[in-house]
């Protein structure tokens, strides 16, 4: 088979540059046979005996669709130019090789799980995809950026290095800010035996303080008895899940699902993410063997949708002009609350204007599966990749896109920034503390 | 010649289908019992539900968004597994030899469907030769499949009108069968078997794991 030609701009990433200086070809192929053996199974021996090479799946990827059909961007592609490849040679590849893998499957894949779908078969590449980055996760080959979010949530247990008495106290100033709203309102720490522990991603405290802020508000009007924890475990991102480096996944997602067994509460309800999610509920517990999280995770989506149904938040005025919504893979395509999040829309705003392709069909926003992670060197192509939502976004006509997810957050301000599309991006409690009633006796 | 061809080369070349097939599924099974997730994720209900998006033609968001594509599978896929099964001159030979016989297709209609198999290789060979994605993870491989598939079609086409020397041919028919029936398991052509298991892992992952959909 010949080789794909691949075109790309030179990137310069010190950590990959050195581990390929470093790495020797007995570790490359030690390391590849011993994933391949001990931690696949019967999926990846089916899925490689029966992809018939069609191409199919190059239609559902926004990396190939955005860069004009250049072939080495489609799934099947990055299969043939990484696992083909160690499987023919039995794990007999040089360090360029495995370097090469990592740009792939850190940087130019969102395993967003949209090529699965439209794969005739239902051959999951993005699970693939997930094998390659594992090995090149176990030769260090992870770009800088990621693996300095790795790095933190080994040292402290959080994406950011965030400080215990940095987090108590953003926690702290935080509630001061939502008692300018209302001012009975109390964010609870370490309040054992609560209904809900509430959980948010290292970013929050780190450069979003003013979400923790609005889900104090929102949690007093609603009436919910939540707390959330003082100690480490309050971080439910985890980066770690997307480098490859399983046991530090494990270590993150243990803690966090202990710390709410620790305050005996009966959820977690966790803020506006995606990859959160999908750590906490997915990953995480069949991973360590659970199979599924011992307490029962809400993603954000799914509680204001409670919330608004049940009536324990009113909507005062509804947030005026188009507005649409990012539908967040892990969430949506991943966990099926497409409907909830189209609910919200409409009970929050005056005109919806969905996307085309809309809910689990929807595109990633190219900042998921850990690519935003890989830093500053490898944002030129995450966003010129972004072209095809960009242009969906554009259609829409809207001033605001709402992201329930921290990536698609950042992503879609980088899309919005690049192809100046000049829409606000806004999360739904951004959207809710505008529209939301505040009861009379709750009021300043 | 003949003879040992239609005799006991179809015997080995059955053995070899059905056992071979029934060793790579086994395999198959045990080696995702070493996978956590594989077993506990599966569920018939969300199975059946993605086996009926995907068997029935236009029934998912990608089929209908591929028209041409769609009807040149299943047309393909169809043909090629029905007309050697109701083949009037394939249930005549099992008659003589063990007096069992089924329902048959006219002969025009088997020809018809012949046809259509190998026009659909060439739909396919044309796709492998010109589409740039498929074009770049293309290899011999992807050829050779190509043509043990087409080959028991072409050469029972130009048996059943006499062409080239019928004896020739026929021989030439079985022995092309017989190959096709033998790398079935062993080879990529092996999506046969596996993809009631690859498809039914996904929907029951998406459906029964994830709470969505796979088509």
């Amino acid at each position: 088979m010949k080789p794909t030609v691949v075109i790309r701009e030179p990137v310069v990433d010190d950590a990959l540059d050195q581990c390929e200086a470093r790495l020797t070809e007995e570790q490359i192929e030690k390391v590849i046979n011993e994933v391949i053996d001990k931690e696949t199974g019967g999926r990846l021996w089916t899925y490689i005996n029966t992809c018939i090479h069609c191409g199919l799946c190059s239609e559902a990827c926004h990396w190939f669709l955005s860069n004009d059909r250049d072939v080495s961007f489609a799934p099947v592609t990055k299969i043939k130019d990484t696992l083909w490849v160690m499987l023919k040679n039995k794990g007999k590849v040089d360090a360029a090789f495995i370097k090469r893998c990592s740009q792939i499957a850190h940087t130019e894949c969102n395993c967003c799980r949209r090529c699965g779908m439209y794969c005739p078969f239902g051959i999951d590449i993005a699970y693939m995809i997930l094998v390659v980055r594992r090995i090149c996760a176990k030769l260090d080959m992870v770009p800088l950026y990621l693996q300095d979010t790795v790095h933190s949530h080994a040292a402290t247990m959080n994406q950011m290095w965030v400080k215990p008495d940095e987090w108590i106290d953003t926690l702290q100033w935080q509630e001061e800010e939502a008692q300018g709203y209302v001012p009975s309102a109390r964010l609870p720490l370490e309040k054992e035996g609560a209904e809900i522990m509430y959980s948010v991603i290292g970013p929050e405290p780190k450069f979003l303080a003013q979400l923790l802020g609005n889900i104090t508000v929102i949690m007093k009007v609603a009436g919910c008895d939540w707390t959330m924890p003082a100690t480490a475990g309050w971080d439910n991102s985890n980066m770690a899940m997307y480098s490859g480096d399983f046991e530090i996944m494990a270590r993150v997602e243990r803690l966090h699902h202990e710390t709410a067994q620790r305050l005996k509460v009966k959820k977690i309800v966790m803020g506006e993410c995606g990859h959160a999610f999908r750590g906490a509920e997915y990953d995480g517990p069949t991973w360590m063997g659970w199979m599924k999280p011992p307490i029962p995770i809400v993603h954000a989506i799914a509680f204001y949708y409670d919330l608004l149904v049940s009536g324990r938040i009113k909507i005062a005025k509804k947030v005026e002009g188009p507005i649409t919504s990012q539908y967040p893979c892990n969430v949506i395509r991943n966990a099926g609350l497409g409907s909830k999040l189209q609910y919200i829309m409409n009970e929050v705003c005056e005109d919806f204007v969905d996307l085309i392709p809309n809910d689990r069909h929807a595109f990633c926003c190219n900042a998921g599966g850990g690519t935003i992670n890989c830093g500053p060197p490898w944002k030129k192509i995450r966003v010129q990749s972004a072209r095809l939502q960009s242009e969906n976004f554009k259609r829409t006509g809207a001033h605001t896109i709402v992201t329930p997810c921290h990536n698609c957050h950042s992503g879609v301000e980088d899309i919005v920034d690049k192809y100046k599309l000049g829409m606000h991006v806004k999360f739904f409690s951004e959207l809710l503390i505008e529209a939301m009633e505040i009861p009379e006796d709750l009021q300043p | 010649m003949y003879e040992f061809v239609s005799g006991p080369l179809v015997w080995i070349a059955f053995i070899i289908f059905i056992g071979g097939s029934l060793y790579r599924i086994f395999y198959m099974l045990q080696s995702s019992k070493k996978e956590k997730v594989v077993f506990p994720h599966m569920s018939l209900e969300h199975s059946v539900a993605s086996l009926i998006h995907w068997l029935i033609p236009f029934n998912n968001q990608y089929m209908r968004q591929r028209p041409v594509f769609t009807i040149v599978s299943f047309a393909f896929h169809i043909c090629l597994v029905f007309t050697p099964i109701f083949l009037l001159a394939h249930v005549i030979l099992i008659d003589e030899s063990w007096n069992i016989s089924w329902w048959t297709l006219s002969e025009s209609v088997t020809d018809w469907m012949t046809i259509i198999v190998i026009a659909g290789a060439v739909f396919y060979l044309v796709r492998r030769l010109t589409d740039p994605v498929v074009k770049n993870v293309t290899d011999t491989s992807d050829f050779v499949l190509l043509a043990i598939t087409v080959l028991p079609f072409i050469t029972g086409f130009l048996a059943y009108h006499q062409w080239f020397g019928t004896n020739t041919m026929l021989i030439l028919h079985i022995l092309a069968g017989e190959l096709m029936l033998i790398a079935i398991p062993f080879t990529r052509l092996s999506h046969m078997l596996f993809f009631v298991f690859t498809r039914t892992y996904f929907g029951s992952e998406q459906g029964h794991v994830k709470n969505s959909k796979d088509w």
